[in-house]
């Protein structure tokens, strides 16, 4: 690891990129994501990479597509109403199993919405977003450290299950400035992958980069096999957080910013005696269900804390199956709530309880 | 004496194209041009939308599959990734000129050293026969029944023409298939239009005049003719950019 350097989240977002070996960025002007573009435009020429300003959000995803199929890391970043542009290609990236990284720096909708912070792409994000059945890997940063983090995991996950992969970070997170410690560059090692196109050189059958499937039999087959994929994933990958869970009868339930005005609120309430914790979950998909359900043994009641009307909060009604009150707190359109609004839910579930 | 077989280039898959369907004519052609200039094992072929959605069954070269329209963004990102390798598009009008419209003219104007090969039939042949951008005043369509009205569908866009007026790309040329001569000079200007990417000159398309027995409602024999006699006036044939040969010239 080298020294400290005081960054911008979307900045972060983009070094780290290079530093796992990305050396393909494709995007489109939106705000609050354009430091990244920015960035890539200064640093690719430099390092023999591309950077390349597509005619619209769909071209962009679609080169994404075309680098892919060649086996690179690739990537492209966007801001919600650009991220919906990007659907097609995503469910075709999807369909074909290859691996890339989608950044979404959200800010409020719907429609052309503002461009203050949000989360409210969460459903989009994490139920797949375009057409057909798939996911994406969906990585939910917390800091400035995390973007830079997760954007190395999230090459890493792709590639390793051949599933695209998507950085969801909200605005704040973007454009704050915090000091982060970014990891080694990795060397850029070009292995030829065995499903890539590259030329078969005369020397192999031709590879198919493909989501068409026209006999039923083989389209169900295939969809079997990504779902098999999945189960792993969820299985191996899926990460969180617990913040002062251990003797928790309250659950505050959170990602991104909010999750950081939430243990503020979380440590105002121990003051008041009311033993409350956290669950950040870091993965969106896979959602950490499990470490949910089984907080439903230890606690009274739970408390989402979301940018949004509400999405996250069926996630965690899923998960923890009816059996304890799920409250909401939320902000939405852009605006943040303020810790004391997370500490008023938090008192207003635990009823008066000390 | 083997007097005529199949491009090393195609595989022995079947065509699944309707009868007296110029594609054949058309695969043939590219694969020709692979062949000739050695390029089966570096070539890497975007299949569009539309009647040659199988394309990459029948090349042997490597092949992907691009959403409706975006086959020029495709093609972007696999040139830029792999430089070395020989990136071809092969389009309907639908494909290119509709939907995909934005990605051809950007792809065109930045140069993109990738080679399209666009296949004007001036109808959806896929669905079922519906207007394209390229289908003639007064054509009946499925969704012209009464004849393109040019006062409410507007007016057949010239891809050669457009494309042409901007600064960026190296090679433009429309053809046609419809009789020997048109095929050889087809032939040529397929053939050149990979040359000029081995070159690294650049963004190189030939708009090939084509024809749809099935939904234009006519044998094969009179669909070529009406290529002739309906097609090739409003899509004259010739080479319409060529910046060698404009710098040749100066």
């Amino acid at each position: 690891m080298g020294n400290k350097v005081l960054m911008k989240g979307n900045e972060a977002i983009a070094e780290a990129a290079i530093r796992a070996g990305c050396r393909h960025y494709f995007g489109y002007p939106i705000t609050p994501q354009t430091e990244v573009a920015a960035y890539m435009a200064k640093r690719m020429p430099k390092i023999g990479g591309t950077f390349l300003q597509a005619e619209s959000e769909i071209a962009a995803i679609n080169m994404v597509y075309g680098v892919a199929g060649t086996g690179r890391r690739v990537m492209t970043s966007s801001s919600s109403p650009g991220v919906s542009l990007k659907q097609e290609g995503i469910s075709y990236i999807a369909g074909s199993d290859l691996p890339c990284l989608i950044v979404d720096v959200q800010r409020g909708g719907p429609g052309l919405g503002g461009i203050q912070p949000s989360q409210s792409d969460y459903f989009q994000a994490t139920k797949g977003g375009g057409h057909g059945d798939y996911h994406l890997i969906v990585l939910a940063p917390a800091s400035v450290q995390e973007m830079a983090d997760l954007t190395g995991l999230a090459f890493d996950l792709a590639d390793k299950y051949r599933v695209p992969a998507m950085l969801l970070a909200d605005g704040t997170i973007g454009q704050m400035m915090e000091p982060v410690e970014l990891a080694e560059a990795q060397e850029v090692t070009f292995t030829e992958k065995p499903w890539a196109v590259t030329g078969t050189k005369g020397k192999r059958e031709h590879h198919v980069v493909n989501s068409l499937y026209l006999v039923p039999e083989e389209l169900e087959k295939k969809n079997f096999e990504r779902y098999e994929r999945y189960a792993a994933i969820a299985k191996n990958e899926t990460r969180w957080e617990s913040f002062m869970m251990e003797d928790a009868e309250y659950c505050v339930v959170a990602f991104g910013i909010a999750s950081r005005v939430s243990k503020n609120a979380v440590v105002a309430a121990r003051k008041e005696g009311i033993k409350v914790g956290l669950i950040r979950p870091i993965t969106l998909w896979p959602f950490p269900k499990q470490v949910l359900a089984d907080a439903v043994e230890q606690v009274k009641g739970f408390l989402c804390v979301e940018l949004s009307m509400g999405q996250m909060i069926e996630d965690v009604k899923l998960a923890t199956g009816g059996k304890r009150e799920v409250a909401l707190c939320n902000r939405t359109g852009g605006m943040i709530m303020s810790p004391e609004e997370v500490l008023e839910s938090i008192r207003k579930l635990a009823g008066g309880d000390k | 004496m083997v007097v005529f077989e199949k491009p090393k280039s195609l595989t022995d898959k079947e065509f699944h194209y309707c009868p007296g369907c110029p594609h054949g004519i058309i695969h043939r052609l590219v694969a020709e041009a692979i062949d000739t200039l050695g390029i089966e094992g570096i070539a890497i072929g975007v299949a569009p939308v539309g009647c040659a959605v199988m394309a990459y069954d029948y090349f042997k070269c490597d092949m992907v599959e691009a959403a409706h329209g975006r086959a020029p963004a495709m093609a972007t990102g696999i040139k830029r990734s792999l430089p070395e390798n020989i990136v071809f598009t092969y389009q309907g009008d639908g494909d290119l000129a509709s939907i995909g419209m934005a990605e051809t003219v950007h792809a065109a104007t930045r140069n993109e050293n990738i080679t399209v090969i666009f296949v004007n039939n001036a109808i959806y042949g896929m669905t079922g026969g519906q207007m394209a951008p390229t289908s003639l005043p007064g054509q009946v369509t499925q969704t012209s029944p009464y004849g393109r009205d040019v006062k409410t569908a507007g007016y057949p866009i010239k891809v050669a023409e457009l494309l042409s007026s901007l600064d960026g790309p190296a090679y433009i040329a429309r053809v046609a298939v419809n009789n020997v001569k048109h095929v050889l000079e087809a032939k040529k200007a397929i053939q050149k239009a990979f040359e000029n990417q081995i070159q690294g000159k650049g963004f190189s398309l030939v708009e090939v005049v084509s024809a749809c027995p099935t939904n234009w409602g006519m044998t094969p024999q009179k669909a070529l003719e009406w290529v002739e006699e309906k097609m090739i006036p409003y899509y004259p044939l010739g080479v319409y950019k060529d910046k060698k040969a404009e710098k040749e010239a100066e």
